[in-house]
């Protein structure tokens, strides 16, 4: 092997065609479990995040102080913490969620504690004029929320509720710690079993295929919806 | 006036330690249009919203056509489809056409169907002068046009009194005219109407009452000429002639 220039010694040792090939199914069914968990997590994070946005608009103080309080809470805790929480400590009261379980559980609180904020902060900064408007026409506080003020909150959240929820989905990653088989806990495993980090790069270029496509469409709803006066 | 439309009796409205409305009485006949004027402060845009309950007054009572707005019983949201509200800031939905502006009551509250709300609406943005503006949305409309739809928006539910506040107090002075004229054509076709405003030429050839306000309190009230020309309290005067100097 005395003749290997740097560059074969480079390729042979990250992109390794006969490593790769031997590890892209299980890098394939990681993206599957990627693709699940991350659908799950934005759908439930976001839906539950509007949800208490919604809440916290019926202005009851007890009832905001509560969610203001969750919502601190899980926006100060580092997501790793919260899924260990859930995976080591809920046996202890016999329930024992999966690490895929774990993981969605996790990553969707955080994501509906950033998002509650955003939809909130969406919600406060349409203008008590529009709410006067709708309520002097004989519209009850429920159709005004949904029809004049609910329109007009989303598209101000659009581009901090994109950036959150593709930050937030990338923490998938983190369910390797508790045994999720995504993207890179398939990786890191085939690493460790083939001693090369070939199975890192396609790891690496599976998040690339993954999130690259969401990135772009959210830069284009974020241009499709940007805010006309 | 033997039955008035709008009946406001002892007013009072407290923010915290301000006491805004000091017991104000304010009647209304059927087709006559009250003018409201005073300086800043003095509680006219907060006696306006009292009668719809927009605010909450303190302790009074409120009648609009027979309803009794502050009756936990009342069907607030019903109600208030009776009394149309125009504003100082014109407060026409962003995301919506000139049409989806004027229906969306139409249809959430009045419970016609999208095509009745439409020729409707269309018929209420006509009577503004708005017809051909119906596909705009607010951001490609003058203020002028904007205020016109508004009206649109508050007549399409045909409101037994409509209440406006300062109508033309955020708009350029050459796009007052085409508001007053709208305000005018209203009136005409018999519309029940309290305005505030500082319009006083408008006040003086169509309204059938002025009321000055200050501080909180109905200083006094007659008909245009009589409080313009000659008004009975110190405080009038010097409001009017102050007025009158810009």
């Amino acid at each position: 092997m005395s003749g290997w220039s740097s560059w074969d010694r480079f390729t042979d040792t990250f992109f390794n065609a006969k490593v790769m090939l031997k590890y892209l199914p299980d890098i394939l069914s990681g993206m599957v479990v990627t693709i699940e968990l991350a659908l799950l997590i934005v759908v439930t994070g976001l839906a539950a995040g509007l949800a208490l946005a919604l809440l916290r608009s019926l202005a009851i103080r007890p009832l905001n102080w509560l969610i203001i309080l969750i919502v601190d809470l899980f926006r100060s805790l580092p997501p790793l913490v919260i899924i260990v929480l859930i995976y080591f400590g809920l046996p202890s009261v016999d329930l024992s969620p999966s690490g895929f379980v774990s993981t969605w559980l996790s990553l969707a609180f955080v994501l509906m504690a950033f998002s509650e904020e955003i939809f909130w902060a969406g919600i406060t900064s349409v203008a008590k004029g529009q709410w006067e408007a709708a309520r002097s026409t004989g519209l009850s506080f429920g159709q005004t929320l949904m029809n004049v003020v609910l329109p007009q909150a989303f598209r101000l959240t659009i581009p901090p509720l994109t950036n959150r929820t593709i930050a937030i989905t990338k923490g998938t990653a983190l369910g390797t710690v508790v045994a999720v088989t995504e993207i890179l806990g398939q990786a890191s495993s085939a690493m460790s079993n083939s001693y090369n980090p070939s199975p890192l790069m396609m790891g690496a270029a599976a998040y690339i295929v993954l999130f690259l496509p969401v990135v772009v469409a959210a830069r284009w709803v974020e241009t499709r919806f940007a805010w006309k006066r | 006036m033997d039955k008035p439309i709008v009946d406001a009796r002892g007013l009072h409205k407290h923010f915290g330690a301000l006491h805004v409305l000091k017991g104000v009485d304010l009647r209304v006949a059927e087709r006559e249009l009250v003018f409201v004027i005073g300086p800043s402060g003095s509680g006219k845009s907060t006696l306006l919203r009292c009668l719809n309950r927009l605010e909450e007054p303190s302790s009074g009572s409120v009648v609009v056509d027979g309803i009794d707005m502050l009756d936990p019983r009342t069907d607030i949201n019903h109600a208030r489809q009776r009394i149309g509200m125009v504003f100082q800031s014109f407060n026409l939905y962003p995301h919506m056409t000139a049409l989806g502006n004027v229906t969306l009551a139409l249809r959430k509250v009045a419970g016609k169907s999208r095509a009745g709300a439409e020729a409707l609406g269309q018929a209420a943005l006509e009577r503004v002068g708005l017809a051909d503006r119906a596909g705009h949305t607010p951001g490609q409309l003058s203020g002028g046009q904007q205020q016109r739809v508004a009206i649109a928006r508050a007549i399409a539910l045909e409101p037994r009194v409509m209440l406006f506040d300062e109508p033309t107090s955020a708009l350029d002075p050459e796009l007052v005219g085409s508001v007053l004229e709208v305000m005018r054509s209203l009136r005409e076709s018999g519309m029940t109407m309290i305005v505030v405003s500082h319009e006083m030429g408008f006040a003086r050839n169509a309204a059938d009452r002025v009321v000055f306000m200050d501080e909180g309190a109905i200083v006094e009230q007659g008909p245009p000429a009589a409080i313009f020309e000659n008004p009975a309290h110190e405080r009038t005067r010097a409001f009017i002639g102050q007025i009158q100097r810009h």
